[in-house]
């Protein structure tokens, strides 16, 4: 299932990001085991898989961290191992490991990157200053880091990676351990960044925030693609889709049972909550059908509804465990 | 499979300034930054600095009184030799700190940010030792300041008195490559220090800090001879107090030198290797 970028993007897509069989190996741990990643510009690829995937592997190849121990990366065509002052002109890297100096201020860990960016001392202040307002630190501004609550540390994180301005933007697990408020916050951070241009690549274990984000996903586990497509399509792969009935009176059931297994693909209808039928269907046209047969038997519904499966099916289906399982709270477990 | 829809226009807001081309001095400028990075820290932390300003006043007091009739016949005499070495020794033993805290730092992130941006890969270790050397100025000015408090006197001119001060400082900056490199090789902060302590003591009691060497068995003095730390103290003694240094200052320069030469590169390549 693991498709080329053209035949998602189109032919003429042009690749910001394009990696070719990435392997790298930690003496027995086999980290990456051939990946190939690309993300046209102006999108977001989710990289998505369990703890130890090796997704911050391939993000800190990218990130020029780390060099592969076969395969080839480029950054805006540059390669990462022999250009990689070139590609670190252009990236901004935000994750677990590419923190801020928690004993500076906010202002004082942006100036320094403007000034390591060749910012200049005015040029620094500046960006610093806008970017301290961007993500509403500016009160907080000359406090130092360690003082920051957990939402405020990403956010300066996040603030840290784009003092250059980069067109290429790396976020690993950008929301991890955050509340579902502040998780809704880094995302709209993160769609304002595309609209403005970036490419971002993603890595996230949560798989609302990669179906709420990604043009596409890249779905990783023990070091392989297990599947790449856009998150529609991946749901449509392994699942089909599916249409819920509630209806107003629980006495038909029954009837409503009878007419769902007609319009569904094949499968009996089945009772999946309290009051709740549901049935696989094979296309949008079931949902009309349906409308039509409960009007001309006389039904009342108070819920009609049709569902791709969600991506934790998905995953569950390609890789026989769930996303979260090496993990204590899922986004899916606090959102629902 | 669906198809994507295409780019989105490139609007000037937040995202309007492109990295320029890197300038020249990189390495100089960048340290220079990054050096004021860890002067700042040091600024936030004054508890940090415990070993620069605590340490040369206890021990200076302890050995003046406690050995100081014994040693020198008299507490003022064995101040006016010992207080060059106190410098010598707690200037050296301040140079153990910046290990410690590198190893600590490492582990945090930060250097993998720079390590992510266009900065010269030896720039925040570079930085790093510039930025200590505040930290050796305070062990200067501290030590001299309780030396006065107690009796000191400088007995040569200021402009002598100022070189010796130089000349400390120069030692501990050249000196903190060995920490770096070792901080760099180890796991633990706490392993940096204890294995400093175990190299920087033995060169501190085994030369000329405490008791003139021409007191010790010929075996130890051949020892003594070549230490470091005995040029150091030797040249900044005859600096303070005036009596002729003959050739230590020309051997704690080489010493200096050869710390750099064998611990910078080495230092550096662990650096790279490191991460």
């Amino acid at each position: 299932m693991s498709g080329d970028p053209r035949t998602l993007y189109g032919m003429t897509a042009d690749l910001v990001i394009e990696a070719e069989g990435l392997v790298k190996n930690f003496g027995k741990t086999r980290a990456l085991q051939g990946v190939d990643l690309a993300v046209p510009r102006g999108t977001v690829l989710g990289v998505l898989g369990p703890n130890g995937a090796g997704k911050t592997t391939a993000v800190r190849i990218l990130s020029t961290l780390l060099s592969p121990d076969a395969g080839t990366a480029r950054i805006g065509g540059f390669d990462v191992v022999r250009d990689a002052e070139r590609v670190r002109r252009s990236i901004g890297l935000t994750g677990q490991y590419a923190s801020v100096d928690e004993d500076l201020t906010g202002r004082q860990n942006l100036e320094l990157f403007g000034t390591l960016l060749e910012l200049g001392r005015t040029g620094s202040r500046r960006r610093a200053a806008e970017l301290l307002d961007w993500f509403d630190l500016t009160a907080a501004a000359d406090r130092q880091a360690k003082t920051y609550s957990g939402g405020m540390r990403r956010r300066l994180d996040l603030a840290a990676s784009l003092v250059g301005s980069p067109d290429v933007i790396f976020l690993d697990e950008p929301t991890t351990g955050l509340d579902p408020a502040k998780r809704e916050d880094m995302w709209d951070v993160v769609r304002s960044l595309v609209t403005n241009g970036s490419t971002v690549l993603l890595t996230t274990q949560y798989l609302e925030e990669a179906d709420a984000l990604a043009d596409a996903i890249t779905v990783i586990d023990h070091g392989r693609v297990i599947a790449y497509d856009t998150p529609e399509g991946l749901k449509r792969v392994v699942g089909g889709q599916t249409l819920e009935v509630r209806p107003s009176d629980p006495a038909h059931l029954s009837r409503i049972a009878a007419i769902l297994s007609e319009v569904g693909s094949g499968a009996q209808a089945d009772e999946i909550r309290k009051g709740v039928l549901a049935v696989p269907v094979s296309d949008d046209a079931a949902l009309t059908e349906t409308v039509a047969r409960f009007a001309a038997a006389g039904i009342s519904v108070t819920e009609l509804s049709l569902h791709l499966p969600s991506l934790d099916e998905v995953f569950f289906t390609l890789t026989g465990r769930t996303a979260s399982d090496d993990d204590t709270t899922s986004l899916t477990e606090v959102a629902a | 499979m669906s198809t994507l829809v295409g780019t989105p226009p490139r609007t000037s807001s937040v995202l309007s300034t492109a990295v320029p081309n890197p300038r020249p001095f990189r390495l100089v400028r960048h340290s220079l930054a990054l050096a004021r990075r860890s002067l700042i820290k040091t600024w936030r932390t004054p508890e940090a600095l415990i070993d620069v300003t605590l340490q040369p006043v206890l021990f200076l007091i302890i050995f003046v009184y406690i050995f100081g009739g014994a040693v020198a016949g008299s507490t003022h005499d064995y101040l006016q030799f010992l207080l060059p070495g106190i410098l010598a020794q707690t200037i050296a033993t301040g140079a153990i700190a910046i290990g410690v805290n590198l190893n600590t730092d490492i582990a945090k992130g930060i250097f993998d940010r720079f390590r992510s941006l266009p900065v010269p890969r030896s720039a925040p270790l570079v930085g790093a030792v510039l930025g200590d050397v505040v930290r050796y100025v305070i062990v200067t000015v501290s030590t001299l300041a309780i030396g006065y408090l107690l009796g000191f006197r400088i007995e040569s001119d200021p402009l002598r008195a100022i070189a010796g001060c130089l000349l400390a400082v120069l030692f501990a900056l050249c000196l903190s490559w060995l920490p770096v490199f070792v901080s760099m090789k180890v796991r633990t902060p706490g392993a940096v220090q204890g294995l400093m302590f175990a190299l920087i003591m033995p060169l501190s009691f085994a030369s000329n800090v405490f008791v003139s060497a021409e007191t010790l068995p010929g075996w130890m003095r051949a020892f003594v001879d070549v230490n470091p730390m005995t040029h150091l103290v030797a040249a900044v003694r005859g600096l303070f107090l005036g009596t002729p240094v003959g050739s230590h200052v020309w051997w704690t320069l080489a010493w200096c030198a050869g710390f750099v030469v064998v611990f910078m590169p080495l230092a550096l390549r662990a650096y790279r290797r490191k991460i």
